[in-house]
């Protein structure tokens, strides 16, 4: 899938932010082709969750330029704003589910605060989406009283329940156990291939993300040091990609060298 | 002040596009009014007990004890009534509803809320807005009908005046306007401090100095302090006005 085509869902150009002296953001571009999955990667604190919010406009850029669909997301134009919220939902790494709402509820709300559908058809689609995340058996349950899999699975249901075109996902494996990534990994896919959105990732988890993603990018500094598919990821010579992807051969070389009692010395713990 | 002002406007605003408002402004309503349903018969009836006790004292030094009926009735549908109901419900609700926006600020449901595309005005703020101009002035009446009950068992059943002498009172002293006025100030009070709440919990993050719990802990006094401030200076404004 080239992201070169004019097929593009989503385009972000030359997007800046920074708090206070702390540039995040130093005009990061972004193409996101439709129905694909695109996955950002970079290490910890280098802006990939303030692109996100950025994407979904709940914090609000500096500067650069977000199309979507063909059209220019502006603040000064609000009905554009409107409409792309409706096509597009947010999955946030905190989950952000409604701690006073059962679990039924806070898949039913986006239905019931954006909809003109009725209470019945808004449960009814509410259950569809928790028995499709096989969550069906708690739907009365409060978020609290669900595991942090289980949450993260409520979550998603909200997200999709809407049935949008677009989907961020914040960090979706953050704190599971390796099982648990492969099964977010797996149920995004899937779902993104049965309700046919657009999905754009943001995650540290490698091999997961070369599985399950059409293309990859990799956040740097502030800037997409790398935009491209799996396998040209997987083949680049970037001192950065390098390091990026080879960084559990890295860990494993860096233990052994532990156990031989040798010195190591890392730029970045 | 200004950006105070924007937010009960985006809040008010929001009204024609809420979708299941009254729905909302129901649940809001009965949420406000059975949290303080209790502090209000409590804080009334030991009100009117203590009007009744002093008042009976002052008004006899001038043989007049006849007249706590007046006193009582008087002092607790213009005054008392409205404020203290107001600052009892600023303490309950007021609080509780801070507390529980800055958590969701914290949490990012507010945030979650706006890129659903729903409005958080409409949805967290406006119904309790609304709920807040019915709660405040029924709680106020509650208020003020058991502060009458304690006036009339201090006076009667304590210091032995005759019941139909302070009931007479009450009625020959209260006119129209004397509840116009309890009902404008309950209606302004609870404007005024179920926003400045709102405003200040779903603001914690903007809390300088303090952030998560700490922030929402910062809110909730900032809100509760304000609001009674307020709750004193604006009864002060429409009694100048109305008196």
């Amino acid at each position: 899938m080239s992201a070169s085509s004019d097929n593009l869902l989503l385009r972000v150009e030359g997007l800046q932010k920074r708090f206070g002296d702390n540039v995040v953001l130093a005009g990061a571009d972004l193409a996101v082709p439709r129905g694909s999955v695109v996955t950002v990667m970079g290490r910890s604190g280098t802006g990939k969750s303030v692109l996100l919010k950025c994407l979904a406009n709940v914090i609000a850029p500096d500067a650069g330029r977000i199309w979507f669909d063909g059209r220019l997301l502006s603040a000064d134009d609000p009905k554009s704003r409107a409409e792309f919220r409706q096509r597009c939902s947010f999955l946030f790494q905190s989950n952000a589910l409604f701690d006073s709402l059962t679990a039924l509820e806070n898949v039913g709300l986006p239905l019931e605060q954006t909809t003109d559908l009725k209470d019945r058809e808004i449960r009814e689609r509410a259950m569809e989406a928790l028995r499709q995340l096989e969550l069906d058996a708690h739907a009365g349950s409060y978020p609290s009283q669900l595991s942090g899999g289980m949450q993260k699975r409520l979550a998603l249901a909200r997200a999709i329940v809407t049935r949008p075109e677009l989907v961020l996902f914040d960090e979706p494996t953050a704190g599971l156990d390796p099982l648990r990534r492969n099964a977010v990994f797996s149920m995004i896919a899937k779902y993104q291939r049965q309700f046919s959105f657009t999905a754009v990732i943001v995650t540290h988890d490698v091999p997961e993300a070369l599985a399950a993603s059409d293309r990859l990018a990799l956040l740097d500094n502030g800037r997409m040091c790398f935009e491209g598919t799996s396998a040209e990821f997987a083949a680049s010579t970037q001192a950065v990609v390098r390091g990026f992807r080879d960084s559990a051969a890295a860990l494993a070389g860096s233990l052994a060298a532990i156990r031989r009692g040798e010195d190591i010395h890392s730029d970045d713990a | 002040m200004g950006d105070y002002a924007l937010f009960t406007g985006e809040s008010f605003r929001a009204v024609p596009g809420a979708r299941r408002l009254m729905r909302r402004v129901v649940r809001a309503g009965l949420e406000q009014g059975v949290r303080c349903l209790p502090v209000i018969l409590i804080v009334g009836m030991f009100t009117g007990l203590v009007l009744g006790l002093q008042g009976y004292y002052v008004l006899n030094r001038f043989g007049s004890e006849t007249l706590l009926g007046t006193l009582v009735s008087l002092s607790l549908i213009r005054e008392l009534g409205p404020v203290l109901a107001a600052l009892m419900l600023v303490g309950q609700a007021g609080s509780a509803l801070a507390a529980e926006l800055g958590i969701q600020r914290n949490s990012e449901q507010i945030a979650a809320l706006e890129t659903m595309g729903v409005s958080s005005h409409g949805y967290l703020v406006t119904p309790r807005l609304l709920a807040a101009l019915v709660v405040f002035p029924m709680q106020t009446a509650l208020f003020v009908t058991i502060g009458l009950w304690g006036g009339s068992l201090s006076g009667s059943m304590l210091l032995g005046l005759e019941p139909g002498v302070y009931w007479s009172a009450v009625e020959r002293a209260v006119e129209m306007p004397d509840v116009r006025e309890c009902f404008t100030k309950a209606v302004v009070f609870g404007l005024l401090t179920v926003s400045l709440c709102a405003y200040h919990g779903f603001n914690a993050h903007r809390s300088r100095g303090a952030t998560g719990a700490r922030a929402v802990s910062a809110a909730t006094t900032r809100a509760v302090v304000l609001s009674s401030i307020l709750v004193l200076a604006a009864d002060y404004v429409i009694t100048s006005f109305l008196v």
